[in-house]
């Protein structure tokens, strides 16, 4: 995955207004105008956003020219997703280890108080 | 159990959450004691050999560890806050620096029932220095992977047909991760 793509998405991905904007296009393509609705924010506003994200690949706007739909692409999305899943299996492993260490010291105050 | 979560809610923060089957004080026990710490932290393939824990604001923490061909790794930092059992905030640092300069971590534990969750956010110099963080894991495990064929070449006489090398591949990997890091603690 190009280092770019990676950059362009962390950006975007950034920002909670961004990150709610792609939660919201999980469920279907939308407008600029449907988009802006659940947010306290005008559709200029809103447009700055998706130009961020559409810089960064993650969402497309359809051609009808009247409308312009915005939908949500996965591709990057995926990237970021697979790059982090390094990271959080690294984690994953230690913290299965510190599972064991857990299940041991609770082991060893049973043994106490059952003495 | 649910595996642990990673954020990045800001573009210099990381955020890991990760629910324990335990009550708290053990979970805090585990994070603050180095004979605990020793057994749990740390890449496979390495293993912690010392650690030095001294829990209060202003004191210090240091783990050494060994890792895959002998190599070592040191680091260390502060404790900004020691609120047993709920909250931990210190500094890291790593002697050979492969992120510059020191991190900010605070841990948080929450119990519910009788689990516990731990938030810990890790907090960096810059946006390029969290990124190299959170790629390197990833680059640890390829070298990790490298090493482990280093030690099946090694191992292979000199001449043999295609076929054998797959299956002698396949026993150098048993044989590398036949011992988990735990077994080797012991």
């Amino acid at each position: 995955m190009a280092a770019d793509v990676l950059d362009a998405a962390f950006v975007a991905l950034a920002d909670p207004t961004r990150r709610a904007i792609l939660t919201r296009l999980k469920g279907g393509e939308a407008t600029v105008g449907q988009l802006a609705a659940p947010f306290a924010m005008s559709q200029p506003a809103v447009s700055k956003h998706l130009k961020v994200l559409e810089h960064a690949g993650l969402v497309s706007r359809g051609r009808d020219a009247q409308r312009r739909p915005v939908r949500l692409e996965a591709r990057p999305l995926k990237a970021v997703t697979d790059w982090l899943e390094g990271y959080r299996s690294y984690w994953e492993e230690s913290y299965q280890r510190l599972d064991a260490v857990l299940d041991d010291l609770e082991a060893d105050e049973r043994r106490g108080r059952a003495q | 159990m649910s595996g642990v979560t990673v954020d990045t809610p800001s573009d210099t923060s990381i955020v890991l959450v990760r629910d324990f089957d335990a009550p708290r004080r053990l979970v805090f026990a585990a994070l603050t004691r180095p004979e605990l710490l020793s057994r749990w932290l740390g890449a496979r393939g390495w293993q912690v050999v010392d650690c030095e824990i001294d829990l209060r604001v202003g004191g210090t923490w240091r783990v050494l560890s060994r890792g895959p061909g002998g190599a070592q790794m040191a680091h260390g930092g502060v404790y900004r806050e020691a609120a047993a059992p709920d909250r931990v905030v210190y500094t890291e640092a790593y002697d050979d620096q492969w992120f510059a300069g020191e991190a900010l971590v605070t841990a948080e534990l929450v119990e519910t029932g009788r689990r516990t969750t731990l938030t810990t956010t890790m907090q960096y110099g810059s946006r390029e220095i969290r990124d190299a963080v959170l790629a390197t894991p990833m680059r640890r495990g390829v070298a990790e992977g490298y090493d482990r064929l280093d030690a099946v070449l090694a191992d292979l006489p000199p001449t043999v047909p295609a076929q054998q090398t797959e299956r002698a591949h396949h026993a150098g990997h048993v044989h590398q991760t036949g011992k988990s890091p735990e077994e080797q603690a012991r």
